[in-house]
């Protein structure tokens, strides 16, 4: 049973809320909240303009109605003009009730037709809402003073009609605007998951900038930001340069303690040898050549921790020159060539017989072809060979140094790479480890990438692929 | 049948409907009361009507034809007996078709009838119907009925009501009582044609005095006014439902059938089922029936009466429909009744 194992995940992660999904949701329920409030205000506004227009024609036939009586000797007479109830019928074909009285006592018409009381004349109508016959009813009433026996009388006239035709325009227009409104909604979908999309797009490019950078690109982001977006800018510029300010730190550090470890190494160096020849002891002899040896490690490492933190510090800075890659591969090979002599090795070199135009920084690149060419003349036996090439590969070009020595022992490439890691066929060669490391963060600078094999038949296969 | 000793009674019943405040149980009189069909149907129609039962006998018999299982009751009543049926009598009678339109629509207007959609309700012309509650079955204008003895001596046919009067002011010895009219105090229809005749043209109540100095005779019914001319009591009817001209009298009679040019008073004879019907569908049904192009057909070819038709309107400018709205109402009003016929009395009864 093992004890250790990893915790069964205790499902999955919380989904992250989504600012677009919230400000769409926002948007439609404006939106909604608009449709329906559209909705509610025509309906309102129509049935108030049907109901005026209604009121204007029954208070207008309603006065016509009360003007028309006449007091004579036999009483009230009335006149009921029939193109007037026509009329008044004639918007939604409206059913009518009407009556005529005089101090509550009905003259003619529905005499049980509900009735306003009326504490005075009312010459211009006065209107109210009952409901008669089960009828919903619009009534109107006006009260006139006629001449009667010598007394003046109020006649109250009492006309009212059914609302289906108002019900029906009003049903009509609040159908309408149902349909706007619906409409209204439909269409701010669409608007709505654009305008968010818009919205948040600054949030993306700037992200998108921050991720397409190098991996030593540590220089504040620019993008043009939304104001709302400029503290989060400002934050993370104020954090890269607090990392950069760290990283430059440390380079100088190391960059100092290597060069003052360096020179002191120098003088035990030179002291070592003097005293190497004044001593004729061959067990002492031995010891001192072990001490040089040990002195030279040393300052060799120091050299290449310089050498690394100067990396890093120009990945950062990233200044391109043009550089003709092929005179640059055949400059570095020249001098190398001495020390290969000594070692009796010969340098194969197949290089395009055209320049090789490359955007690049000038020390970087030497720094990683100088390593490249320093392993092999340091690691493989003497008097072999080494063969470099430089070809055009596509879109970039391809170094490649082969040498035939004791190969790096299958190890990938990943893990030569690594810091201080030596290989483990390195063994009494002087080295540091941070060759290949120089090496492969100059790829990555410049978007190149390093390999490391064992060569058929022997040897290591160093490819560096770099774009021009 | 038709005599003229109804009209007291009809006359006293016919203000105790438009007099108000009548909450007393009313009781109404049936001039025929006839049942169709197999006895032991199960389902029954109930109609009341102002036709001629023998007029709608062909149509009801056509529709218990299709509908085995039904059995109708036909009650034929004067118009007013057959408002005071629905509304104070409170009888159930699942359609009411009456040539009362001024009746019909305040049935409707006052809340008596039903909402319904009968199929074919929708071919109808606007002016046909009143909302949901009144339909046209067929359409009858009101002629002026001459008889052949009037045109001898080469006098011309009377083309309009102006014609009539000039007819009427130039012979007084010749027409003296021997002209008839429907009397608008005893006939529902006859009050209607006259007050919409007032409403329509001023030259109404001229002719009205002209036939009052005539001594006009008075009837309840077109029936009768046909019977008079033809046995040559009366020379001239006025405003007599044409379709029944056509119907009772035989094609060899002495008389012509004049529609006024200046304008014809053309009767619409609408349907409406009331809402105490016991079965309003089976009011309904009938009332599609009637409406669909079987119903129509025989309305025009069995019975005799005009179906609704535009084109009829259209070829005959002078025929006027009657308003099918409240308007009609004005003429039912206790006040407007009084003093119309009180108008009326004065043009009858000259010193």
């Amino acid at each position: 049973m093992n004890l250790s194992g990893h915790a069964p995940a205790a499902g999955r992660p919380p989904q992250p809320h989504s600012l677009r999904q919230r400000l769409v949701m926002q948007l439609l329920v404006l939106a909604a909240a608009l449709a329906v409030g559209l909705y509610l205000a025509v309906l309102y506004s129509a049935q108030r303009a049907s109901q005026a227009t209604m009121d204007a024609i029954l208070g207008a036939a309603t006065l016509s109605m009360a003007s028309n009586l006449r007091a004579t000797d036999q009483g009230v007479r009335i006149d009921l003009p029939p193109s007037t109830l026509s009329m008044l019928s004639a918007t939604g074909q409206e059913r009518l009730f009407y009556r005529f009285s005089v101090n509550d006592t009905a003259l003619s018409g529905y005499e049980d037709l509900p009735v306003l009381s009326l504490s005075s004349l009312a010459l211009t109508p006065v209107f109210y809402n009952d409901t008669y016959r089960g009828a919903d009813l619009r009534l109107a009433t006006v009260s006139r003073a006629l001449m009667i026996d010598d007394t003046l009388t109020p006649v109250q006239v009492v006309v009212g009609h059914t609302r289906d035709g108002q019900r029906r325009i009003a049903a009509q227009l609040a159908q309408n605007a149902a349909v706007f409104g619906l409409l209204l909604f439909l269409v701010s979908i669409p608007l709505s998951l654009v305008s968010a999309g818009n919205m948040l797009r600054p949030i993306r490019t700037i992200a998108d900038a921050v991720g397409r950078r190098g991996a030593h690109d540590l220089r504040p982001v620019r993008q043009p930001a939304p104001a709302e977006l400029l503290p989060l800018v400002g934050a993370l510029n104020a954090f890269i340069a607090r990392l950069k300010a760290a990283f430059h730190h440390t380079e100088t550090f190391l960059a100092e303690a290597a060069h003052h470890i360096r020179t002191p190494l120098a003088t035990l160096r030179s002291e070592g040898e003097l005293l190497l020849r004044s001593t004729q002891e061959d067990a002492q002899r031995q010891r001192i050549r072990r001490m040089i040896r040990s002195a030279d490690e040393c300052a060799r490492s120091a050299g290449q921790l310089l050498e690394h933190a100067t990396i890093l510090y120009r990945s950062e800075q990233l200044e391109q020159t043009e550089i003709d890659l092929c005179s640059l591969t055949a400059k570095l090979v020249e001098r190398f060539r001495t020390s290969a002599d000594m070692r009796d090795m010969t340098f194969v070199l197949t290089l395009p017989d055209h320049p090789c135009p490359i955007r690049a920084d000038s020390v970087l690149l030497e720094a990683a072809l100088r390593n490249l060419l320093d392993n092999a003349v340091k690691y493989p036996p003497a008097e072999t060979d080494i063969h470099v090439s430089l070809t055009v590969r596509g879109a970039g070009y391809r170094a490649c140094v082969r040498d035939h020595g004791p190969g790096i022992g299958g190890a990938p490439t990943a893990q030569l790479v690594r810091r201080f890691q030596r290989g483990a066929t390195s063994e009494n060669i002087v080295g540091a480890g941070l060759g290949l490391t120089i090496v492969q963060e100059v790829a990555d600078t410049m978007g190149g990438t390093f390999t490391i094999i064992d060569a058929e038949g022997g040897g290591t296969c160093a490819t560096l692929d770099l774009p021009r | 049948m038709r005599d003229t000793r109804f009209a007291t009674l009809i006359s006293a019943v016919a203000l105790a409907v438009l007099l108000p405040a009548s909450g007393r149980a009313q009781s109404f009189n049936i001039d025929h009361d006839t049942w169709f069909g197999n006895e032991r149907a199960r389902m029954t129609l109930e109609i009341i009507a102002t036709a001629d039962t023998g007029l709608f006998a062909p149509v009801i018999r056509a529709y218990l034809a299709r509908n085995p299982d039904l059995r109708i009751r036909y009650s034929e009543a004067p118009s007013i007996d057959t408002y005071i049926a629905i509304t104070e009598a409170g009888a159930q009678y699942d359609l009411v078709i009456s040539s009362a339109i001024d009746l019909q629509i305040k049935l409707a207007n006052d809340g008596h009838a039903t909402a319904n959609r009968p199929s074919g309700a929708e071919s109808l012309p606007d002016w046909a119907r009143w909302r949901d509650l009144v339909f046209s079955v067929a359409q009858e204008p009101a002629v002026l009925i001459v008889h052949d003895s009037v045109l001898d001596d080469g006098r011309p046919v009377p083309r309009s009501r102006h014609d009539l009067i000039d007819l009427l002011r130039e012979n007084p010895e010749m027409f003296d009582g021997r002209i008839g009219t429907y009397d608008p105090v005893s006939s529902g229809v006859g009050y209607m044609f006259a007050t919409q005749d007032a409403r329509t043209t001023d030259s109404f109540w001229r002719l009205s005095e002209v036939l009052g100095r005539l001594n006009v005779q008075l009837y309840c019914c077109s029936f009768d006014m046909l019977e008079a001319v033809r046995n040559g009591e009366l020379l001239m009817a006025y405003n007599v439902i044409g379709s029944y001209a056509a119907t009772h009298l035989d094609p060899g009679a002495p008389v012509h059938l004049v529609e006024l040019e200046d304008y014809t008073l053309t009767l619409l004879r609408t349907a409406l089922v009331p809402v105490t019907a016991r079965a309003p569908q089976q009011g309904v049904d009938f009332l599609s029936f009637m409406l669909s192009d079987e119903g129509k057909k025989l309305i025009a070819d069995a019975a005799h009466l005009p179906p609704v038709d535009v084109v009829e309107f259209v070829n005959a400018p002078h025929l006027r429909p009657i308003q099918l709205d409240p308007g009609l109402l004005t003429w039912l009003d206790q006040q407007m009744r009084r003093q119309f016929l009180s108008e009326w009395d004065a043009a009858m009864e000259q010193p």
